[in-house]
C-alpha cells in the first residue's frame, strides 16, 4: 500500500511522466469543455427566462460567477504547487505554478470586466466599490506580482522558488484582506443590494451556472496542461525525450 | 581552542546595533523617505481640496497611504548594502537561525523609518485639520501597524534584492499585502471620529502584528537564501 | 426559448449592449487562452528543431 503510493507519488516528479499522461488527461478535459461550454452558452442567453428585477442583464452572471470562482481556486492552486515545489522540489510543480499565473489573471479580469458592465445597467454606474469587485481587484494586482516576479529573476529555479514564496505569503494573507474589504466595505455603505446571492434562483437559471463553472474549470485545466507542456519542453530541452520527440514531431 | 559562540540576544542586538549605526553614517539615506512623507501629504490639499471639512475626513487615509509610499521607499535598501558588500552571504553562513537575524534588521529598520514617522505624523495630521482629540488614535494606530509594514516589506526585500529592477519590483509585490493594515488604520481613525468603539480595530491589527511577527521573518529569510544562492 | 424573433436577441430587452460586451471579452479571453499556447508551441517547435539540425551538421 505505502510502496504503491510512494510510486504514484514518485511519478509526480518526472516531467517526461506528466507530459504523457497530461495529453491523455487534455483531451478528457477538452471533450468536457467543449460539451459544456456551448450548452450552458446557449441556455444561459437564449433559453433561461430573464431575471424579474434585472432583465437580460443578469446573464452576464454566466460568465462573471465562474470567472470569480476560477480565479479564486486558481491561486490557491499556484499556492499549493508553490508548497510542493518547495517542500519536494518538484519540477512539475514549478511548472505548473508558472503556468496558471496567466490564465489565472486573465479570467481575474474576466471576473472584473464582466462585474463592471453588469454594474452600469444594475447599479447605473460602471465601477462600484463593492466589496466583492474589490477583492477580485487586489487579487488581481496579486497576480501581477506573482508574474513580474517570475519574469523578473532570469534564473527558472530561482524563479520558481520566490513565485512559490510569494504565492504562500499571498495565499496567508488573501482571507485577511477578504476580512478587511468586508469591514471597510461596511464601514462606508451598508450592502445594499448583491450581484449573486438570490433567496431562489429557478431551477433554469442556475443549472446553466453549474454546467458553466464545469465547462470553465476543464477549459482552465485544458489550457494549464497545454502551457505546462510548452514550459516542459522549453526547461527539458537538453534531454534525451524531448530532443526525440522534437525530431518525430518535425518529420510529422 | 574553542570561543564561546554568542547567546541569541547578543547576535539579534548586534545585528541592530550594526543596522543602526550604519543607518546614522548616511544621514541623507534616513531622512530622504520622511522628506518623501511629508511632501506626498502636502499634495494632497495642492491636487484635491485645501477646504479643512475635506481634510479633516481625508487626514487619516493621506497620512496612512503616504506612510505606505514612503516605508515602500526604503524596503529596497534593506538587504541590498549587504547583498552588494557580500555582508549578507556571511550572514547566510552564521551558525544563528537567519530569521533571527532578519528580524534585527527588520527592527533596525522600523526604528528608522516607521518611528520617525510616527513622530512626524500629528504634526502633519494637525497641517490636515485632523481633530485634536484624533491625533493620539492616529499615532496609536501607526505605531501598531508600521511594524507590519517593515515586516511584511522584508519578505519583498529579500524575494528581490539580487534584481537590478528591484524598488518597482517589491511596490508591485507588497503593496496589495498592505492594504488590511491600511484599511483598518484609517477605520480606527474614522470610527473614533464617528464617535463609535475604535478599540477593536487596533485589536485587529495589533494579531496582523503578532501573525506578522511570527511568519514573516521565516518567509524572508526563505527568500534571502532563494535569492543569495542565484 | 425566451425571445420572440433575432432582433429580441440583439437587443435584450435593452440590455443587449452590456450582455454582448460581456459576452465578447468572455470569447476573447477564452479565445486568447487557447491561442496563445498553440502558437507558443509552434514557435517553440521550430526553434527547437532548427536547433537539433545545427547539431547535427556540427557533428
Amino acid at each position: 500500500m505505502w510502496s504503491s503510493f510512494k510510486r504514484w507519488f514518485h511519478q509526480w516528479g518526472s516531467p517526461k511522466w506528466f507530459y504523457e499522461r497530461s495529453l491523455v488527461w487534455s483531451r478528457w478535459l477538452g471533450l468536457i469543455a467543449l460539451l459544456c461550454i456551448p450548452t450552458s452558452i446557449i441556455w444561459g442567453l437564449f433559453f433561461a427566462p430573464a431575471d424579474y428585477q434585472q432583465g437580460n442583464s443578469f446573464r452576464i452572471i454566466y460568465l462573471h460567477v465562474p470567472a470569480a470562482v476560477l480565479a479564486q481556486s486558481c491561486y490557491v492552486l499556484m499556492a499549493i504547487a508553490g508548497l510542493v515545489g518547495l517542500v519536494w522540489k518538484m519540477k512539475v510543480a514549478d511548472v505548473v505554478l508558472k503556468s496558471a499565473a496567466p490564465i489565472g489573471a486573465s479570467f481575474c479580469f474576466l471576473a472584473l470586466f464582466t462585474g463592471a458592465v453588469w454594474g452600469k445597467p444594475t447599479w447605473g454606474t460602471w465601477w462600484v466599490w463593492d466589496a466583492r469587485l474589490t477583492s477580485m481587484l487586489i487579487l488581481l494586482f496579486l497576480y501581477f506580482g506573482v508574474i513580474a516576479l517570475e519574469s523578473a529573476i532570469q534564473d527558472t529555479i530561482t524563479a520558481a522558488k520566490a513565485a512559490a514564496i510569494l504565492c504562500l505569503v499571498s495565499v496567508v494573507n488573501i482571507p485577511i484582506i477578504k476580512y478587511s474589504v468586508d469591514v471597510w466595505n461596511t464601514l462606508h455603505q451598508p450592502a445594499t443590494f448583491k450581484l449573486t446571492e438570490k433567496p431562489a434562483m429557478p431551477m433554469e437559471m442556475w443549472l446553466p451556472l453549474l454546467i458553466m463553472t464545469i465547462g470553465i474549470y476543464a477549459f482552465f485545466g485544458y489550457v494549464l496542461f497545454l502551457r505546462s507542456r510548452n514550459e516542459i519542453i522549453e526547461r527539458e530541452r537538453r534531454t534525451l525525450w524531448v530532443r526525440e520527440l522534437v525530431e518525430r514531431e518535425s518529420v510529422a | 581552542m574553542s570561543v564561546a559562540s554568542p547567546s541569541l540576544w547578543q547576535v539579534f542586538f548586534a545585528v541592530v546595533k550594526r543596522d543602526l549605526l550604519l543607518a546614522f553614517r548616511r544621514r541623507q539615506d534616513l531622512a530622504n523617505p520622511l522628506i518623501f512623507f511629508v511632501i506626498v501629504i502636502s499634495l494632497f490639499p495642492l491636487g484635491v481640496s485645501p477646504e479643512s471639512s475635506f481634510l479633516a475626513t481625508a487626514a487619516a487615509g493621506v497620512v496612512w497611504v503616504a506612510a505606505l509610499l514612503a516605508t515602500l521607499l526604503s524596503l529596497d535598501g534593506m538587504f541590498r548594502a549587504d547583498y552588494e558588500d557580500g555582508a549578507l552571504e556571511q550572514m547566510l553562513l552564521t551558525p544563528q537561525p537567519l530569521f533571527l537575524l532578519v528580524l534585527g534588521k527588520v527592527l533596525a529598520h522600523w526604528l528608522v523609518t516607521g518611528l520617525p514617522l510616527i513622530l512626524l505624523s500629528p504634526i502633519l495630521a494637525i497641517m490636515l485639520h485632523l481633530d485634536e482629540s484624533l491625533l493620539t488614535i492616529l499615532a496609536l494606530t501607526l505605531l501598531v501597524g508600521t511594524p507590519v509594514l517593515s515586516l511584511v516589506g522584508a519578505i519583498g526585500a529579500a524575494l528581490t534584492v539580487g534584481l537590478r529592477v528591484g524598488g518597482v519590483l517589491i511596490s508591485l509585490l507588497i503593496l496589495p499585502l498592505y492594504i488590511p493594515v491600511l484599511i483598518f488604520g484609517t477605520g480606527a481613525v474614522q470610527a473614533a471620529a464617528a464617535g463609535s468603539e475604535y478599540t477593536g480595530f487596533l485589536a485587529i491589527q495589533g494579531a496582523i502584528l503578532m501573525l506578522a511577527l511570527a511568519l514573516a521573518p521565516f518567509a524572508a529569510a526563505a527568500g534571502l537564501k532563494i535569492s543569495v544562492s542565484n | 426559448m425566451s425571445f420572440a424573433s433575432f432582433s429580441d436577441i440583439i437587443h435584450m430587452g435593452g440590455h443587449g449592449f452590456y450582455v454582448w460586451l460581456a459576452y465578447g471579452v468572455g470569447f476573447a479571453i477564452l479565445g486568447y487562452n487557447l491561442v496563445a499556447p498553440k502558437m507558443k508551441r509552434n514557435a517553440l517547435k521550430k526553434r527547437l528543431s532548427q536547433q537539433l539540425k545545427r547539431e547535427k551538421l556540427a557533428k
